[in-house]
């Protein structure tokens, strides 16, 4: 128990409720209006999806460009629930549906693909996907092309909030986890990995399965939030959309998957009054960060306390940052000298 | 008793048959030198003998166990442990993280801390390095970690895969004297390299790869001597 409540731990909770409590007080007074709300709820429901790919991609190493399936498979399964039964009830089961068919879904892709690599592996994935959404398209269930409407639409921003807390619990212990590490062995080094009797398909699986049903967690979020869902929406663009997050916000920084995620969001939202040029001026932004930072916006960073060991370095962390201002500054300031020189 | 005996053995990559009809073995308590151009074939024979390439024919045993159809991680738990060419640590994990990722497949943690402590006793420059990514060593420094790694899974048999590859004389001196140093601790080593003169000075005996086959075998002192490995391996 002791080893649980750990100074960064207590860092992390603080810094969760008080964000939390930061965003409640913002839709209080008015200042999030409600399309910002809704923007708010994509937001969240794309870091939860980049970070579960993150899982797969930035941390085990396996291109999958079929994300999308997953997310599909659970909005399905949460919003059929949820029609015949409305309220927090049934979204749970929805979830957890959605949770027993996406895991079982990727085992059966896992255990023949992931003994591909790289690219044989992303147009496996790529066929699975597409497998996925004319399945769904149709079943009777599911009511085919025209998707499920008047879903009732339970998932708020709390819900939505602390599922991608709870998301970035799971998916980070698991980065720093003894499996984790096999995991980044076997993304750095495959023969190494092996050569050190790592058994590397069975990890392979393990992140597979575990990003896989984080997504369909999101997907049982985005049907109980907005409450039309289609087979079209979970086709390979979405795929690309998370991996163009996941991409942007670094390969394997959880930070970065977040961040990426708010960023693009938020431009999205801002060129919504410009329909046509939206799409170019979007992709002109993202080729752009990608030439000047190739490794996506935080690289590998991770946001972490962990290097915070009592009260008394917290009490310096102002001294800390004041002093790198100011090399900051100090640095610009020679640079300038030495241009006018 | 025989450390390693293999018999009949074969590798095909795709059309290449890689391997011929190869017997050889490895005594416990020995250096065993194999030596041999580019592409003789060398590399594969201990991929192979690991279990991570897949065998045509023949039989490999370990222990009086055999393992031609292990896999490799049954392999590295009878203490068979694999240095693959050019190094390949992991990088994005720390020296101590890469260290602990060789202790895989121990499970007691007194042990590991034994071993970890046995790794630094070898290569001390590593315990400096502890926290520090392994991308970031030097290639001596790597070749060390790349060593020590493969020590901390205990290995009764260790496979070295040219672990002088780019190193500067002074520093394939040094990873010779440390390998010599691991054999005197009671591992046998079976030891690929193209640094033929280095190889021959430390090792009990010795085989001579050429196209999959073996053509020559012997004492490392006999075949340092003999006018084929002078002419074709040692430029003189």
């Amino acid at each position: 128990m002791k080893r649980w409540l750990t100074l960064p731990t207590l860092c992390w909770c603080v810094f969760a409720i008080g964000l939390y409590g930061l965003l409640q007080l913002l839709i209080e007074i008015g200042v999030i209006s409600v399309v910002w709300q809704i923007t708010l709820a994509n937001i969240g429901i794309n870091v939860i999806l980049a970070v579960s790919l993150n899982l797969i991609l930035g941390i085990s190493g396996q291109f999958s460009l079929g994300h999308a399936a997953f997310m599909g498979i659970g909005a399905y399964a949460g919003g059929i629930v949820l029609k015949m039964l409305p309220g927090y009830t049934g979204m749970l089961l929805g979830a957890l549906a959605g949770l027993l068919i996406s895991a079982l879904a990727a085992l059966v892709i896992a255990v023949p693909t992931l003994r591909l690599r790289g690219d044989y592996l992303a147009i496996a994935t790529l066929g699975f996907g597409e497998i996925i959404r004319i399945i769904i398209n149709n079943m009777k269930i599911t009511n085919g092309a025209a998707g499920l409407s008047n879903i009732p639409a339970v998932a708020n921003l709390t819900v939505i909030y602390f599922t991608i807390v709870l998301t970035l619990i799971i998916v980070c212990n698991f980065k720093n986890s003894a499996p984790g590490r096999a995991c980044i062995s076997i993304k750095e080094d495959e023969i190494a990995s092996e050569a050190m009797g790592i058994p590397t398909t069975r990890y392979k699986v393990i992140a597979f399965v575990l990003g896989a049903m984080l997504a369909s967690l999101a997907g049982v979020l985005y049907a109980s939030s907005f409450y039309v869902i289609k087979p079209t929406y979970f086709a390979f663009a979405q795929s690309i959309n998370i991996l163009v997050i996941v991409v942007f916000g670094g390969m394997g920084s959880m930070t970065g998957s977040v961040v990426a995620a708010l960023v693009l969001g938020v431009i999205n939202y801002l060129l919504q009054s410009l329909p046509n040029e939206r799409m170019i001026v979007y992709a002109v932004a993202i080729i752009l960060i990608m030439v000047f930072r190739p490794k996506g916006l935080m690289g590998n960073f991770e946001l972490s306390f962990a290097r915070l060991k009592s009260l008394q370095d917290i009490k310096a962390l102002p001294a800390l940052w004041k002093d790198k201002i100011l090399a900051v500054l100090a640095r610009l300031k020679n640079k300038r000298q030495k241009e006018d020189a | 008793m025989s450390m390693l005996e293999i018999k009949g053995l074969s590798v095909h990559y795709g059309m290449i048959h890689a391997v011929k009809d190869l017997s050889m073995q490895v005594n416990a308590g020995e250096i065993v030198a194999l030596i041999g151009a580019n592409g003789a074939g060398k590399s594969t024979l201990l991929k192979t003998i690991s279990g991570l390439l897949p065998k045509t024919s023949g039989s490999i045993t370990t222990l009086e166990q055999d393992i031609t159809h292990s896999s490799p991680v049954k392999i590295v738990g009878l203490g068979v442990i694999h240095v693959p060419e050019g190094r390949r640590v992991f990088s994005g994990l720390s020296v101590l993280e890469n260290l602990q990722m060789g202790a895989y497949s121990k499970k007691d943690k007194s042990a590991i801390k034994e071993s970890l402590a046995e790794v630094f006793a070898h290569f001390p420059i590593l315990q400096e390095r502890l926290s520090q990514d392994a991308a970031t060593l030097s290639g001596g420094e790597q070749q060390m970690l790349a060593i020590g790694r493969a020590l901390m899974a205990k290995p009764k048999l260790l496979l070295l895969d040219e672990p002088s590859m780019g190193l500067a004389p002074i520093l394939v001196k040094e990873i010779f004297s440390i390998i010599t140093s691991i054999h005197e601790s009671g591992t046998t080593v079976l030891l690929v390299e193209q640094n033929a003169r280095m190889a021959l000075s430390i090792a009990d005996r010795g085989y001579v790869m050429e196209t999959g086959r073996l053509v020559l075998q012997g004492t490392g002192k006999e075949l340092a001597e003999s006018a084929q490995v002078q002419k074709v391996y040692l430029g003189g």
